[in-house]
């Protein structure tokens, strides 16, 4: 098993958190991993992408040529790194920013990400309403193996933000589901 | 029969490569004086620059480094991290100080880093054959300003101790001067200052000397003393110009 | 216990186990969370943290500390490193144990922030003036990352010598899993070099120039048969399928990464690749890479710059096989398929030319 997934958002939509809770939860079921910023010269704003690779054999390059998944968060990113998806890869897009004009040739699943994180009173949430949905079709971690990794990662002051990101992953996962 | 006059302990007895009429001998002996006096050679730290007394390890017996041109201020930083609780002291001279090291001794002062520096200010390179500083007087002849330094291409000369005064890093910032003996006199109770301002931790210290170089100002011994009292002095005034007792 | 860390952090907290209390450093891309991670941690043990005003003013620093006994550190990329280069200089010349971290991107000039190894040259040969060498550590990942600057700070002090440590933009951003394991070397010389202040002994000098005709040819001998004994005894580099093997490849750092996924992909076929992977830079592996050019069909050195370590190479060779170069500059990170393509380009035997170009089209 190698799941290679690009991560990319303008910088602020959470994605490099979105894929460190994947990297750690991968890093505590014993399995190689290795994520990758590609950063811009921006600071806010531009495109954020990132490079994660899961496996059960050592990575090598951790850059991905073609990855299995590709989750898009803006339009900006959307046109800039859909080549980079395998023809048969699974397409997760942010709906609430992304319109798809022609769609490529990929499994292409459509989350109101923004919408559903803002009806939940967070828009700063939106990136675990897709981890939920890319949990719910991948199904490599367990939802709790990433509530605990999120709880480790919500330490101290931030504590009180475990309950909107919970609602989150749910609210993501319910919309494959549904 | 009792000595009344002596070589400090702390200066080396061996032949300087200083030039006749040279002010950096009586500076190092001021140096090895006060640390005879104090008792502190198994605590004192000193630095060298490059420049013309970049021996100075020669002819002081202490714990002492060599820095790249200009870099004095950030070795001694090193240093003083490490030993906190040593007397950490930096000669340099203007192009050493002044020119090529001028963001270091800027940023340690404003670090208020508890270190001495001893600016030994003679508006020349010495150890190149002459040239301009950026201590230079305005209409001084050098090896690079054969027609006098003229400040609409050379700019002015610089005056640290002004330019250090209004970091709130510096504490104590004097000029003094070698000119006569009353002059090394002040000198000396300068530098114990600079001293007393480290080891009471009241941060960055630094004595401005003015000192002569016969040799490159193309004068004799008693002329240079006289220059440094009748033309240098007016471009850079005598005097402490911060001092955080007052 | 594993942690996930960038290349960056695990450079900061290995020194910071390996007893560096001294930090001195100035923001560059793509090290930045190696300094901002070590202004959390310098004042948690008690060290010394400074932004210093410069690179220059950084590494002057670095010298400062070193001389005073203290193990110190600094980290910085490409162009950072060039203007370090003086004080590097001055390091070696003072016979100073001391870290330096360069995480490099591309060049010349401001270049760009992404990955390179285009500072192999000023890394292992020197770098700014006189004959010294420094030596040079290059990771391949986060793990060796950590475990390098343990060493490098040993090696420091052994040899009173400054270490390098030669990484990329990506070794430095990328994050894997890794742990601290590696405890500082015990039986290290004691500095009684280092100044201290006089106390009970002769005074201490720490300086390079030798004003006195002779001196410095002298001491010039003397570091030379230092760098020689370094030369003779720590060399390190990792082999990887080089039994029999019909060509070999010879990369370190990143482009190893890539070389290695390589090797992987030829096990299918029957001719046989392997891999030097230099992990001293300098001292350079040039016996294993002699020993395999008499052995092998040709060799091929794969880099992110014009050619660079294929000099090297060419220099431990002597002509006894046919050495390629492929290389990508500009934050071009090779890829295996280019890899894959190149070889199909330059071995000798069409059959087996034809047989990885099969390969390329397999993915």
């Amino acid at each position: 098993m190698t799941e290679k997934v690009i991560l990319a958002g303008f910088g602020g939509q959470g994605m490099m958190l979105l894929g460190k809770l994947l990297a750690q939860a991968a890093m505590t079921d014993g399995k190689y991993v290795t994520y990758f910023p590609s950063y811009g010269t921006e600071v806010r704003g531009g495109t954020a992408v990132y490079h994660l690779i899961i496996s059960n054999e050592e990575i090598f390059s951790p850059l991905i040529e073609d990855a299995n998944t590709l989750i898009v968060m803006n339009q900006p990113s959307y046109q800039k790194f859909k080549g980079m998806l395998r023809p048969d890869g699974l397409l997760l897009l942010n709906a609430t920013m992304i319109k798809l004009n022609d769609p490529p040739d990929a499994r292409i699943y459509k989350i109101p990400a923004t919408e559903i994180a803002s009806k939940l009173g967070n828009v700063l949430v939106s990136n675990v309403v897709m981890l939920g949905a890319y949990l719910a079709i991948k199904k490599l971690f367990s939802a709790d193996h990433i509530l605990g990794q999120l709880h480790a990662i919500l330490k101290g002051k931030k504590g009180n933000l475990f309950a909107i990101n919970k609602q989150a992953l749910e609210s993501g996962m319910q919309a494959i589901k549904s | 029969m009792q000595s009344i006059y002596e070589k400090p302990k702390m200066l080396i007895d061996t032949a300087t490569h200083f030039c006749p009429g040279c002010g950096h001998g009586i500076v190092m002996r001021l140096i090895a004086e006060i640390i005879d006096e104090w008792g502190i050679r198994d605590k004192t730290i000193g630095l060298a620059p490059v420049g013309c007394a970049v021996l100075a390890y020669n002819y002081l017996d202490i714990d002492m480094c060599e820095a790249a041109h200009g870099r004095p201020p950030a070795v001694a930083t090193g240093i003083k991290r490490v030993h906190p609780d040593r007397v950490v002291f930096a000669y340099q001279g203007d192009g050493d100080l002044a020119a090529i090291g001028m963001a270091e001794i800027i940023h340690t002062a404003n670090r208020a880093e508890n270190i001495t520096f001893i600016f030994v200010n003679n508006a020349i390179y010495g150890m190149t054959n002459g040239q301009m500083a950026p201590t230079t007087l305005l209409m001084q002849k050098t090896a690079t300003t054969p027609s006098g330094r003229d400040p609409i291409n050379y700019g002015y000369p610089i005056r640290i101790c002004e330019l250090l005064a209004v970091l709130e890093g510096s504490s104590y910032l004097e000029r003094v001067s070698v000119s006569s003996p009353e002059n090394v006199r002040k000198t000396k109770k300068a530098l114990e200052k600079g001293f007393r301002t480290q080891t009471e931790k009241k941060g960055f210290s630094l004595i401005e000397i003015l000192s002569p170089c016969p040799i490159y100002w193309r004068m004799d011994a008693n002329e240079s003393m006289k220059y440094i009292d009748e033309e240098m002095s007016s471009a850079f005034p005598l005097g402490v110009v911060k001092d955080w007792e007052n | 216990m594993k942690q996930l860390l960038t290349g960056n952090e695990a450079a900061a907290e290995a020194a910071i186990q390996a007893g560096c209390r001294y930090y001195y450093g100035y923001p560059i891309t793509p090290q930045n969370e190696l300094i901002n991670y070590m202004s959390v941690r310098m004042p948690q043990v008690g060290g010394t943290f400074i932004q210093a005003e410069s690179e220059i003013a950084a590494i002057n620093m670095v010298y400062g500390s070193a001389a005073a006994g203290g193990r110190a550190m600094t980290s910085s990329s490409s162009p950072g490193i060039s203007l370090k280069q003086e004080g590097i200089s001055y390091l070696a010349g003072s016979e100073l144990p001391c870290v330096i971290v360069n995480i490099q991107r591309g060049g010349p000039g401001l270049g760009d922030i992404s990955a390179s190894q285009a500072d192999y040259f000023q890394a292992v040969k020197g770098g700014g003036h006189g004959d010294y060498h420094t030596i040079v550590l290059a990771p391949c990942s986060v793990q060796e990352m950590a475990d390098l600057v343990y060493d490098a700070f040993d090696l420091a002090d052994k040899y009173r010598n400054p270490v390098m440590i030669l990484g990329d933009a990506q070794i430095g951003q990328l994050m894997e899993p890794m742990e601290f394991h590696k405890k500082p070397q015990k039986n290290l010389p004691i500095k009684n070099w280092a100044l201290t202040g006089a106390a009970g002994r002769k005074k201490n000098v720490i300086k390079s120039f030798y004003p006195v005709k002779g001196e410095l040819e002298e001491f010039n001998a003397h570091l030379q048969k230092k760098y020689k004994m370094i030369a003779e005894h720590e060399v390190r580099y990792e082999a990887i399928n080089v039994n029999n093997a019909d060509i070999i490849l010879v990369a370190y750092g990143t482009s190893a990464r890539i070389c290695k996924e390589v090797v992987k992909k030829s096990h299918r076929f029957e001719f046989k690749v392997g891999l030097i992977r230099p992990i001293t830079l300098w001292p350079f592996p040039t016996d294993i890479i002699r020993k395999m050019s008499e052995m092998v069909q040709c060799i091929l050195t794969v880099e992110m710059s014009a050619g660079q370590m294929v000099e090297d190479v060419r220099l431990s060779v002597e002509g006894r096989c046919p050495v390629h170069f492929y290389g990508r500059t500009g934050g071009g990170v090779p890829t295996s398929l280019e890899i894959i393509k190149k070889i199909a380009e330059i071995v000798p035997d069409n059959r087996v030319a034809h047989t990885l170009l099969q390969l390329t089209e397999v993915k």
